[in-house]
């Protein structure tokens, strides 16, 4: 399959906007309680067509039972699930027009590739030579073609993988449903499937919801993810906005590295570090104690980077080839920087040397001081 | 020279000792295994053997003569034919309504929270640690009563067979129930399938392995079944209850034909399912 042509999918460029006017899935102040646990607490999304759309959090945070909840598994304690303008609350999950992959594939042991993929043409009465025929393009679609007379036992991990999804996709389901269908893959075999995935999305144009606990594979996939914590979600954007403006202080430690400052806003453009030091950024509106966040690799060594400021004292440095970590002990905090090698040339640091960190008062976030931070 | 032949000769002597040993050692097991399972075998053979004897008496102890008349006619001893038809009769229906009903029964306790889950599994068990005398007087004072409304017959002896073979039923449906990924079942609802053609597509094929042999089991135990069935027989008469009136007399040679032919039915069976798992595993974890 020819995905190297699609290693850009063409995200960012409708940053924030949904790729399609109309909606999908439509989660209206969903609640689900399993006796006094409270999974999902009054979740409410909208999910645009044709959107590669990720529920990401850490194990626990409601995503996979909002999944459950969506193909009818399911039934929310409170709260209205709609697939387009029908409302489907309460249906069973063979009325529902989705269809899913589940993270242990879940294929039928019994039967052929080509009856496991044929299962859900049949059961919507789809006869005779049709049936095959549309399990061998779908095969195709997928690169498995030759493997429809197997049993699910004699394929890889990766084959029983594409099996899930063939015979999810050639139902042609309004949403499709990914339970965290990489999660069995090694590594080298999971980057492959991610760009894949992307690419059949892109090919079938079918909106994709994809549950996953792995922030760089969200970040690679999906073109909105919704962020879940404790039954919440915290925040919803594309994966840029995610990273560059997070919400919370839990969203902006998930998606990688930041920094968190503790401070206190003081002006409308500013905030007032522990040590004294006043930091400029965007504080939209907050108010009180608060902290302020910049990611390592926005921070350089030297007076160069921006009009934020703050001296500091290098405790550990570690070479990685592309770049160099560095860990500073700063008045306001520790801070973590991730300088690029781009000079060969360059001399860096040794740990003990005092240095200035700055960076630039547009890629400084605010967010609420969260219960995640030490300080 | 003379030390090279030495020390060829030495350890000649002590490889005779060593291999004496190694011989035992290597052979004692295999020679244990025969005699275990000669000493399972050597009735059946003989049953089988004497199923081929010409008694001169009523006694059919002594070998006589080879014969194929206790074959051709099985059936001329008086009331053989219509007790095996009985037993057969009476095993085939309790097993089919013990192994369905078992079967659900297996189900509800796997699959459902209810009132009473924990009181039906201990029940369901009693059946298979309860001595048979105790059962079958205990089913036989139930029957019994004043108004004697219950005949005992072919139904007590149904109901009490039912009774037994539920516990079998339960204990291998139920195990393999438990290993059984619920993902699948919701996966075939997922592609459309409602909760009916779901059990039929997806629940009872996987299940049909434990379901056969339960099934298998249920009808062994119900077709030699004695105590409890005769208690509760009344005026019928199935095959062991047969056998057991005759052997007051004299035991005819057609008993020892019953005998063979159920065994030899059996064994086929047996390998007959064998051969099945073994092409079906082939079939599934053959190929690349």
């Amino acid at each position: 399959m020819a995905v190297e042509s699609r290693e850009r999918p063409d995200r960012g460029q409708t940053p924030g906007q949904t790729p399609n006017e109309t909606v999908d899935v439509r989660l209206d102040h969903v609640t689900k309680s399993f006796d006094d646990v409270v999974a999902v607490d009054d979740v409410s999304l909208e999910i645009p067509h044709g959107s590669f759309f990720a529920l990401l959090g850490p194990s626990g945070c409601g995503k996979t039972t909002t999944l459950r909840m969506i193909g009818g598994f399911e039934e929310p304690t409170d709260g209205a699930i709609y697939l387009g303008e029908e409302p489907v609350t309460g249906r069973p999950p063979y009325k529902r027009d989705v269809n899913t992959v589940f993270q242990s594939y879940a294929l039928f042991p019994h039967l052929s590739i080509l009856e496991n993929i044929a299962f859900g043409l049949r059961r919507r009465g789809v006869r005779g030579k049709e049936v095959r025929g549309r399990v061998l393009d779908i095969l195709r679609l997928v690169g498995l073609e030759g493997l429809e007379r197997r049993k699910p036992r004699q394929l890889s991990g990766g084959q029983q993988q594409r099996v899930a999804l063939a015979r999810a996709l050639v139902n042609k389901p309004r949403v499709l449903l990914l339970d965290e269908p990489l999660g069995a893959l090694d590594l080298k075999l999971r980057k492959q499937m991610q760009l894949e995935l992307k690419a059949i999305q892109h090919d079938v144009g079918i909106t994709f919801i994809h549950v996953t606990h792995d922030q760089e594979e969200a970040m690679t996939m999906a073109d909105r993810i919704a962020v879940m914590n404790q039954g919440h979600v915290e925040q919803l954007g594309p994966p840029d906005e995610l990273y560059e403006r997070p919400a919370s202080a839990f969203v902006a430690g998930f998606l990688g590295v930041s920094n968190l400052l503790s401070g206190v806003v003081e002006d409308p453009d500013g905030v007032r570090l522990a040590d004294g030091t006043l930091v400029q950024a965007q504080v939209d509106g907050k108010r009180g104690p608060v902290a302020a966040g910049v990611r390592p690799e926005k921070i350089t060594l030297g007076e160069s980077g921006g009009q934020n400021r703050l001296p500091g004292t290098i405790a550990e440095t570690a070479y990685i080839g592309v770049a160099t970590q560095f860990v500073v002990d700063t008045p306001a905090g520790t801070v973590h920087v991730f300088a690029q090698n781009i000079d060969s040339g360059k001399r860096i640091p040794v740990p003990g040397s005092n240095v200035t960190l700055s960076w630039s008062p547009e890629s400084t976030f605010v967010v609420e001081r969260g219960e995640e931070m030490s300080e | 020279m003379t030390t090279a032949a030495e020390t060829l000769a030495r350890p000649a002597r002590v490889g005779f000792a060593s291999r004496a040993w190694r011989f035992v050692a290597r052979h004692s097991l295999t020679v244990y295994a025969l005699l275990a399972v000669a000493y399972l075998m050597l009735p059946i053979a003989i049953v089988i053997l004497f199923s081929f004897n010409h008694p001169t008496g009523r006694f059919n102890y002594v070998w006589h003569k080879f014969t194929f008349d206790n074959w051709i006619h099985w059936n001329s001893v008086l009331g053989i034919q219509s007790a095996l038809e009985k037993s057969l009769e009476i095993a085939l229906l309790a097993t089919f309504v013990a192994t369905a009903l078992g079967t659900l029964i297996a189900l509800a306790i796997v699959r459902h929270r209810f009132v009473g889950r924990g009181a039906t599994n201990v029940v369901v068990f009693l059946p298979m640690s309860t001595p048979e005398i105790v059962m079958g007087s205990s089913l036989l004072a139930l029957f019994l009563n004043e108004q004697n409304t219950i005949q005992l017959g072919f139904w007590t002896i149904f109901i009490a067979h039912v009774m037994f073979i539920i516990s079998f039923v339960v204990v291998t449906v139920k195990a393999r129930l438990i290993g059984f990924d619920r993902h699948l079942e919701e996966a075939a609802m997922d592609l459309g399938a409602n909760e009916w053609t779901t059990f039929q597509k997806v629940t009872l094929p996987l299940l049909a392995p434990a379901i056969i042999a339960a099934a298998l089991l249920g009808f062994a135990l119900s077709i030699d079944d004695f105590v409890i069935t005769y208690l509760n027989a009344g005026p019928v008469q199935t095959f062991p209850i047969f056998v057991w009136g005759v052997a007051r007399v004299a035991v005819p040679p057609q008993v020892n034909v019953v005998a063979s032919a159920i065994f030899l039915v059996a064994i086929g069976l047996g390998l007959a399912n064998v051969v099945w798992q073994y092409r079906a595993a082939k079939s599934t974890r053959g190929g690349t």
